[in-house]
């Protein structure tokens, strides 16, 4: 058993790279989706959560899951992640059922939200799975580990964007005991898995001194099956490099050091985190997805409100978010190539592009 | 609160406190090093000291910068006492003493962080309640680090940034803890910049 892809890209799936040659970039109808986290001129860590609730007809927030023209190439390259280093995918040993939990609820999400690329067939725990794009058709008996090439967290996420992780409620805290992560921003699951959530977001600057995770902790430990919430988180990479992880850090820390005012605009990514939280139904684990967006700078101001708001909110970002989100020393450089775009107009409440 | 001082942290760093006599049925003391100054002061507040080392097992290691109190420990007269040459060699006794152990034990870890998180390590991996669990630092405050890179631990760790005993890379010390790997996180100083290493400080002794 096995999970070999045959992937049909068909019209609207895009053959590209994530690595080396990084052949990723948006069409203009993705950039024109593209989830800009910035909803007013300047950036200050809060509990920005709202319910995930299905948004506007074809923007990310549509569905459950979002599923982009990038999907069947960030499956690729989840593999390839996989491959080198399989700590990237853990599961402690309690974390089964959770596994199956998010397991149903991405196939009858996806099922329902995109019945062109997928389908599910259940017939009592005999279950029939196909998805297109990846040219996957497989019958299995749910919860039941046997009838899988992986366990049920691993054999779904590698067949959906984002990260994810699974967070285990006991004691008055979660605890982060399960997790796929192969898109992160330079954080490590195989260092912080069965870290409780205060132990876990440690090292983030301010927002503790703020009460941040406490309030944040409160309102997730009440969050019921069948209302998730989200909300965005973002930081910069630098190449469209979705796996920017601490163990490989000496592979991609020199490339921040490679930007010029020339290439800056292809090559400095804004990363925004889409994160939506579900409370799982037998379990009660909570599912954390992290699906990550990267957008060029040069994609980004073709919407000219977001090249302003961009502009200001880097500009006069505290120091020690630059700092702990890892892009200090080429924020000069970063303001500098967007100040170009920034006119001293208005811009409008929210983070639509329009109205400007 | 802990004897010893540590400069303001994070929130995954665990945080000491005194250790404290409390009713069991057998008494389990992991130290090594100054470890052994706080049993003593443990022993100096049992309601019944006689019958609290009648019930106790020692299980003592010198500390990583020399400080060996084994005759100290000896002489308290514990039911078992057991010195061993390192934390290393006394995992495998740790392992079974934790096995084996019945609720109602209590667990005083003492000494340092690298002999402490190990400790609590296998006890927890027991499913005995972290309630049972005491810890209080004494003595060195040098580092047990874990490479995030190669996932080599590094013992005693006194320098920041230092060589990784692993891989090699130089790394800086982040104040990131997981209990369940008993180790600070290890990062690489030079990544961005291959080379340009700052000067090593000594930040743990």
């Amino acid at each position: 058993m096995s999970l070999d892809f045959k992937p049909e890209l068909g019209d609207f799936f895009k053959d590209e790279t994530f690595r080396d040659d990084f052949t990723f970039k948006n069409s203009p109808a993705a950039i024109a989706r593209f989830p800009f986290p910035f909803d007013r001129d300047d950036y200050m860590y809060s509990v920005n959560m709202e319910p995930h609730i299905s948004g506007r007809p074809g923007s990310v927030f549509e569905k459950t899951f979002d599923v982009d023209e990038h999907y069947v190439s960030e499956m690729i390259d989840r593999a390839k992640v996989l491959a080198e280093d399989p700590l990237r995918c853990q599961s402690l040993p309690h974390m089964t059922l959770a596994g199956w939990d998010l397991l149903e609820l991405i196939m009858d999400s996806n099922a329902r939200d995109y019945p062109q690329w997928f389908s599910l067939h259940k017939n009592g725990n005999q279950w029939h799975w196909i998805n297109r794009p990846l040219g996957i058709d497989h019958k299995f008996t749910f919860l039941d580990e046997s009838t899988l090439p992986y366990g049920p967290m691993e054999y779904i996420t590698r067949q959906t964007q984002g990260d994810f992780s699974l967070q285990d409620e006991r004691d008055g805290n979660l605890w982060m005991d399960a997790g796929m992560i192969t898109t992160q921003a330079d954080w490590s699951l195989d260092f912080d898995v069965g870290m409780n959530f205060m132990e876990w977001h440690a090292p983030v600057p301010l927002a503790h001194e703020k009460q941040v995770f406490d309030r944040a902790l409160k309102f997730l430990l009440k969050l019921q099956n069948g209302s998730p919430v989200r909300r965005f988180n973002w930081t910069m990479t630098v190449n469209p490099l979705l796996d920017t992880a601490p163990e490989t850090y000496p592979k991609w820390g020199p490339t921040k050091a490679s930007l010029t005012q020339d290439n800056l605009g292809s090559k400095q990514h804004l990363r925004v985190e889409l994160q939506a939280l579900f409370r799982l139904p037998r379990s009660n684990a909570i599912a954390f997805s992290i699906r990550a967006y990267l957008g060029k700078f040069e994609e980004l101001v073709t919407m000219p409100k977001w090249g302003r708001r961009l502009h200001r909110v880097l500009r006069d970002i505290h120091p020690d978010i630059a700092a702990y989100k890892g892009f200090a020393r080429n924020q000069p450089a970063m303001v500098e190539w967007l100040a170009k775009y920034d006119d001293g107009k208005p811009t409008s409440p929210g983070w639509w592009p329009t109205p400007e | 609160m802990s004897k010893t001082i540590f400069p303001p942290s994070i929130k995954s760093r665990p945080v000491y406190a005194t250790l404290e006599p409390r009713p069991g049925n057998a008494h389990v003391v992991i130290a090594d090093g100054e470890g052994a100054e706080a049993l003593a002061d443990l022993l100096a507040k049992a309601p019944d000291r006689a019958a609290m080392l009648a019930q106790m097992h020692i299980l003592y290691a010198p500390g990583p910068t020399g400080t060996d109190q084994w005759a100290a420990v000896q002489t308290l007269g514990a039911a078992q006492s057991y010195r061993a040459p390192t934390i290393a060699a006394m995992l495998p006794r740790l392992t079974k003493v934790v096995s084996e152990a019945h609720m109602g034990t209590q667990f005083y870890l003492t000494g340092t962080e690298g002999l402490i998180g190990q400790a609590e390590r296998e006890i927890m991996m027991t499913g005995l309640p972290f309630a049972a669990i005491q810890k209080e630092h004494r003595g060195s405050t040098l580092r047990r680090v874990q490479c995030v890179h190669c996932k080599g631990i590094t013992e005693n760790v006194a320098l920041d940034p230092f060589v990784c005993s692993h891989c090699g890379l130089s790394l800086y010390v982040r104040d990131h803890y997981s209990r369940r790997i008993a180790a600070f996180q290890g990062v690489n100083i030079d990544a961005e910049d291959p080379g340009l290493v700052p000067a090593a400080v000594e930040r743990f002794k």
